[in-house]
């Protein structure tokens, strides 16, 4: 197989990428590698090690076989030259921007962007003196606009969280290419089952491993995918990448890890002094759930646009926003970013407004109400009674969380069963 | 040979094949990627011989430096241009007047002169350019695998252990394919 000429499709990657038989005992599962540490073959080994003059494990913090499968997993599926597996997805965020940013540099970041990735950009990311600049996906001069000679890089999600939002990526890597930065795209939401953002110019990718990758709401993960397309080396706007490191005797990390440099700084600089490493067994835990990504979200995509078509026509429903459903808004950019389907995660209105919400949530047997996405269980959370309760009803509604909005998680359980619950907790008096 | 693409079967019997490699241009700085590429490939059991005019007569790692491909008192199977691309023409020129001569010219990452390839893929030698034979060792042998990075192959065989230690690993022996290829 490896010197077939031909590329393995998505669901073999799916199983195999990263993954041979241990060279020691022959197990055939990846195993769990739970050391801190990996002793050295000798000195010398130690010092090339130490040196990054050869390939090898020296403590789990920088990296771990276990966690190494899952890294290079990911990337396979994405198209990417290298992964990087970290303690979270917010944690990916904060290595990634560690090895672009210095302080009073900008980020230009969607407007419709995960809740906490929101906070993080607005309010965690002062204290290292990063700015963000907010930009609107649905009005792509803002991005242009946005951008500065301080600008390093845009970040946007492919589909954007609470669901019901596809980014023009394409088009939004276009105007990054122009201003000289890299484009990061979360695609936690989509995973590369249903959008492969690197072939639309995307240049960093981040997940949420936590979520639909490893499916299962066992574990939380992140990962950093480096593209392996952006040129660090065409001026002196990334240090970390494209000047001799003090950290490591003058080290040219671009010049000297090509085109992986990006996940090799994020790791041997970010990694390695911030220290959010992801622990060997969530890594096993998501690397099984990896290996059913294809047939999971193929059915997640299904079970949901069948839940979004009969909220549709339910007479409880003021409005769906699922690009699935024709003549939704964003059916087009659906079409061509995620053909297969458009995520399981997708927002709806009650025309009971805040009491309605609550009563739903209240009623519901089968769907379980907590905040997260991309389980196997079918979720459910009313963002104005809970993770966005503090705001105002005006700062609700901006956020995409006004009083009437319910936000599904749809799982794998038999649509028919999905469908009843809901059926039953809308009926309910 | 399209040389935007390369087969790995094409890589690694070239890496299964060659023993003495020559690389022109190593750096004697312990932080420049030639001096890794260097260190890297001779604890694989490949004989390293360095070429640097500005080191002519010193040692790297131990080994004698040469001013020029010309002065190397024995055959090499493989040239590794760690120059710019504009370098590579006067090289394998040079290369091809070596009595054996090469059966290998290898470009390093970055390094691209589709002349110069003509020139030496006319004369029977077979050539990669822009790859690193010490990302692509890493790759074929599964080692680079505990960076993270996509090796782009897939196998359920074992990765192999090299001599003694247990993190060297080496190439599995080069399939029949190969040896013909």
């Amino acid at each position: 197989m490896a010197d077939a000429e031909r590329s393995p499709g998505f669901a073999t990657l799916s199983i195999h990428a990263g993954a041979k038989p241990d060279p020691t005992t022959g197990a055939r599962a990846t195993p769990i590698y739970q050391t801190t540490s990996f002793v050295f073959d000798d000195v010398d080994h130690a010092a090339a090690l130490f040196g990054l003059q050869t390939f090898g494990n020296i403590y789990t913090r920088i990296g771990n076989p276990t966690c190494a499968v899952l890294e290079e997993r990911v990337a396979a599926l994405e198209g990417g030259t290298a992964g990087l597996a970290i303690a979270s997805g917010h944690a990916a965020q904060v290595v990634v921007m560690h090895a672009l940013m210095t302080p009073g540099d900008e980020l230009v970041a969607s407007k419709k962007l995960y809740g906490g990735s929101i906070n993080q950009f607005n309010h965690s990311y002062k204290n290292f003196g990063w700015n963000v600049v907010w930009a609107d996906p649905d009005d792509l001069n803002s991005f242009e606009k946005a951008v500065t000679p301080k600008t390093k890089c845009i970040f946007i999600e492919s589909i954007a969280n609470p669901g019901g939002i596809i980014t023009d990526i394409e088009a939004i890597a276009k105007i990054a290419r122009k201003a000289g930065v890299p484009l990061i795209v979360d695609n936690t939401l989509a995973t590369p089952y249903l959008c492969k953002p690197i072939d639309y110019g995307a240049d960093i990718i981040v997940h949420s491993l936590t979520k639909f990758l490893g499916g299962h709401g066992n574990s939380i993960g992140g990962m950093i995918v480096d593209g392996g397309t952006f040129n660090w080396s065409r001026d002196k706007r990334y240090p970390m990448l494209s000047e001799p490191r003090p950290e490591y005797q003058g080290i040219i990390l671009h010049e000297t890890f090509g085109n992986f440099a990006f996940a090799i700084a994020c790791r041997v600089l970010g990694l390695r002094d911030l220290g959010p490493a992801l622990s060997p067994f969530n890594a096993f835990l998501i690397l099984t759930g990896v290996e059913t990504l294809p047939l999971r979200m193929q059915r997640h995509c299904d079970n949901t646009l069948a839940v979004a078509d009969w909220l549709s026509k339910r007479p409880e429903v003021a409005w769906v926003s699922y690009p699935g459903l024709s003549g939704d808004k964003y059916a087009s950019l659906a079409k061509k970013y995620v053909p297969k389907g458009s995520g399981a995660v997708f927002t709806f209105g009650l025309k009971g407004g805040y009491d309605a919400g609550v009563k739903l949530v209240s009623n519901v047997k089968l769907f379980s109400h907590l905040a997260n996405i991309g389980d196997t269980r079918s979720l459910i959370i009313h963002p104005a009674s809970t993770t966005h309760r503090q705001l105002s009803d005006a700062q609700k509604t901006q956020a995409g969380a006004g009083p009437d909005v319910v936000r599904l998680s749809v799982g794998l359980e038999d649509k028919e069963d999905i469908i009843a619950d809901l059926e039953q907790a809308l009926k309910a008096k | 040979m399209n040389h935007d693409a390369y087969n790995d079967a094409y890589i690694r019997g070239i890496l299964n094949t060659v023993k003495t490699i020559a690389m022109v241009g190593i750096s004697p700085k312990e932080n420049r990627p030639s001096f890794f590429a260097f260190k890297y490939l001779m604890e694989r059991g490949y004989r390293m011989i360095p070429v640097n005019p500005g080191q002519a007569g010193k040692r790297i790692l131990g080994q004698k430096v040469y001013a020029k491909l010309s002065d190397i008192p024995e055959a090499v199977d493989m040239v590794d241009i760690f120059r710019t691309s504009e370098h590579a023409l006067p090289i394998v020129k040079e290369a091809l007047t070596l009595r054996p001569p090469p059966q290998v010219i290898w470009m390093q990452l970055t390094v691209r002169n589709d002349e110069a390839a003509k020139l030496a893929e006319d004369a029977g030698l077979k050539v990669v350019m822009n790859r690193c034979p010490k990302i692509e060792y890493g790759r074929l042998s599964s080692e680079i695998t505990w960076m993270g990075v996509n090796s782009r192959t897939l196998s359920s065989r074992r990765a192999q252990t090299l001599g003694s230690g247990v993190q060297r690993m080496r190439l599995s022996p080069p399939s029949e394919k190969d040896k013909n290829g």
